[in-house]
């Protein structure tokens, strides 16, 4: 069971494959795609258990991300 | 993936930013302290008193990138075109926004005399210790051991002295009334850097003096290293030579 | 307002201050020295800001940025400061803001350095050069003027006579006509509006509002100076319709050679006086009028020969000659004209030049 608190969108055209946010995730629930967007670039999907706390936000150099917080968590 | 109630707690751009598109490497901190000061800007209402002098390097494309009134400037010399600025609009807040090739190489003079007059503007400092616009040369702030195109075996002290910390001498001047020191690493980070953001701007507002700011920022293409690993290099290394934290006129101490 | 005896520096402040002059940096260096005292003198008084600068750079960037907060600005040094200051003024050209150069120059070397410039890019500027203080006066004014019309750094090209004769002036305002508003001037008023305002030599523009680019706005600046080149020309020609012999000089060497002039025709000679007003654009048209029936065109200039490149530019398709009359002269301590600046030795030199071409 996962408690997932929020979600993020992801601007997959406008990233630059820098993974930042991969470290910069707390619940560490954002992994590196294996496609890649027109530029060429490998991008951050989201798994379950997003806590909102905009972490990636806050260190994404190319502004790629928006952060929602749920009313109340999910489980998934 | 879900259709549960929710509300937006983070916007992907900053107040006042007009695209987030630009030219700027992967991994890059620049646009991140770009976003934090549009975000101190705008949380401090100060939208319409805002006026840029900006040197010359990769973070000049925020001139293109953010509505407020913009002065782009010779390097090195935005401090004294801020203090002409300043004194013809004394309720305006006029900041600089500088590299350290800018601030710390070319316009060494600019930078302390201004402090010194205690101009009521806010200097910021972005601190990547490479000219990155050029190719990522040597700057008078690059730390001992750091690989650059000028100093690939790294920066010696033997033949190339040692770094000069702005922060540190500007704090020395009676001028200065607030100094401090972030970085755009990692969440915790950012988060200080922008508190230190808005107190440099409040105090310059209040007329307390001159107000100072350096962000330690991502360079992986100046430091020859993956995109992931520069959070890390700029924590191993710069916030060795360059310590975090309130340098000076930190809340609760007196100011200038 | 009456005349009053004022030296010539004192006088270019008041007359800067009565054209609105609000912002003034500069830093010591004689013969500009006094100009910048005069200005911290009065500029309290009218709540304008006059800044000792640390340096000269700083104080031309000083005035770069109060010319692009939309005050009229001035600055100025010697032909060493000015040296410092050539970045500064071709970004000023190339980035459209407008401010004053007061050249108090150590003498006539710097014809040069005013005239083609030492910056970068593809820019002008228009450079008066005054013969005596009345004539600075009228200038300083007229240079505001001329700075916000063109939007670009304009100079006057003076030296220790000016500033520091002592002559009975007017400095009553001057009106040189409307002036668009200077709506593109820096306040932060239009932050946040989506038209926030930018001044910036590549002229990107915004990402919601593209500019024109560096060579559009390269192009339409060196067009700007084009309009300048024809219409801003200035001169002073005195009994050249006749002349056989005419004398060439800039500045305050143009007193001494008016003086000289009016003696050789009193005793007969064909003889006529030219001095450029504006070192650029320099006239010319003019200067090629003015020598049009002359048998040679002798240029009398302190130092080792700048402004006779000027005019043999503008009198060579006339195929007369053109001679050099002055040479480097400086006194002891270096910041003056030297010995040759007396109307003895300037006449003395017009005599034997007009006497080996025989009428």
């Amino acid at each position: 069971m996962t408690l997932t608190r929020g979600t993020v969108t992801i601007n997959v055209e406008q990233c630059k494959g820098c993974e930042l946010c991969i470290a910069a995730c707390r619940p560490g629930v954002l992994a590196m795609s294996t496609d890649t967007n027109e530029n060429g670039y490998r991008f951050p999907l989201l798994e379950p258990g997003c806590t909102a706390c905009r972490a990636c936000r806050d260190v994404c150099p190319d502004y790629c991300f928006e952060v929602f917080k749920f009313d109340t968590p999910v489980e998934t | 993936m879900t259709d549960a109630a929710q509300k937006k707690v983070a916007s992907a751009l900053a107040p006042l930013q007009l695209s987030g598109e630009h030219h700027l490497c992967p991994g890059c901190g620049h646009p991140v302290a770009w976003r934090l000061l549009l975000e101190a800007i705008s949380e401090l209402g100060l939208e319409q008193k805002a006026i840029g002098v900006v040197g010359h390097g990769c973070y000049t494309n925020i001139v293109q990138l953010a509505d407020i009134d913009f002065l782009q400037c010779l390097h090195g010399r935005a401090p004294a075109v801020a203090t002409g600025v300043k004194r013809v609009h004394p309720g305006a807040a006029v900041f600089t926004l500088q590299g350290d090739g800018d601030m710390a190489s070319e316009g060494l003079a600019e930078i302390l005399h201004t402090a010194a007059r205690g101009e009521r503007i806010t200097a910021v400092m972005l601190n990547n210790g490479v000219f990155g616009d050029t190719g990522g040369q040597m700057t008078a702030a690059s730390v001992v051991g750091q690989r650059t195109k000028t100093s690939l075996e790294g920066r010696d002290a033997e033949s190339h002295g040692y770094p000069v910390p702005v922060a540190e001498l500007v704090a020395a001047l009676a001028g200065t009334a607030y100094v401090a020191r972030g970085a755009v690493n990692n969440a915790g980070s950012v988060a200080k850097t922008k508190r230190y953001l808005k107190r440099a701007f409040e105090l310059a507002a209040e007329g307390a003096g001159f107000t100072f700011v350096e962000v330690l920022t991502m360079c992986p293409t100046g430091w020859f290293l993956p995109t992931a690993d520069g959070p890390g290099y700029l924590e191993g290394t710069f916030e060795q030579t360059y310590p975090l934290g309130e340098l000076k006129g930190s809340a609760g101490a007196k100011g200038r | 307002m009456p005349a009053r005896l004022l030296q010539g520096s004192d006088a270019v402040a008041r007359a800067a201050i009565e054209a609105g002059c609000r912002f003034f940096a500069g830093y010591p260096m004689l013969p500009f020295t006094d100009l910048l005292e005069a200005m911290a003198r009065l500029m309290p008084a009218v709540d304008g800001v006059c800044m000792n600068a640390e340096t000269e750079i700083e104080a031309v960037n000083m005035a770069l940025g109060a010319g692009a907060a939309g005050a009229r600005a001035a600055t100025g040094s010697c032909g060493q400061g000015i040296a410092l200051m050539q970045e500064a003024i071709a970004e000023a050209a190339l980035n459209e803001v407008p401010f004053v150069v007061f050249n108090m120059a150590r003498g006539q070397q710097d014809y040069f350095q005013a005239t083609r410039g030492g910056g970068w890019g593809d820019y002008r500027t228009i450079c008066l050069a005054p013969k005596d203080v009345t004539e600075a006066v009228e200038h300083t004014q007229l240079l505001f003027h001329l700075a916000d019309q063109y939007r670009a750094p304009v100079m006057m090209y003076g030296d220790y006579l000016i500033s520091h004769t002592y002559m009975s002036v007017d400095v009553e305002r001057r009106d040189y006509g409307p002036l668009p508003p200077k709506d593109w001037a820096l306040d932060g008023s239009k932050g946040g509006t989506g038209a926030s305002r930018q001044i910036w030599t590549w002229a990107m523009g915004k990402a919601n509002d593209p500019g024109p680019g560096p060579d559009r706005h390269w192009q339409r600046i060196a067009g700007k100076f084009e309009e300048a080149a024809r219409a801003e020309q200035r001169w002073e020609a005195l009994d050249c319709e006749d002349a056989e012999t005419v004398v060439v000089s800039f500045g305050t060497a143009g007193a001494f050679v008016e003086q000289v002039v009016a003696e050789l025709r009193e005793a007969g000679h064909r003889v006529g006086a030219f001095r450029p007003i504006s070192l650029w654009p320099f006239p010319e048209e003019a200067l090629a009028d003015a020598c049009r029936g002359a048998r040679q065109v002798l240029v009398f200039e302190v130092n080792a020969g700048q402004m006779i490149d000027d005019v043999r530019l503008s009198v060579g398709p006339l195929g007369v000659p053109v001679r050099p009359l002055g040479r480097v002269s400086i006194d002891f301590s270096g910041m003056r004209q030297g010995e040759i600046l007396t109307v003895g030795w300037i006449r003395d030199r017009v005599r034997a030049a007009m006497e080996e071409v025989p009428a």
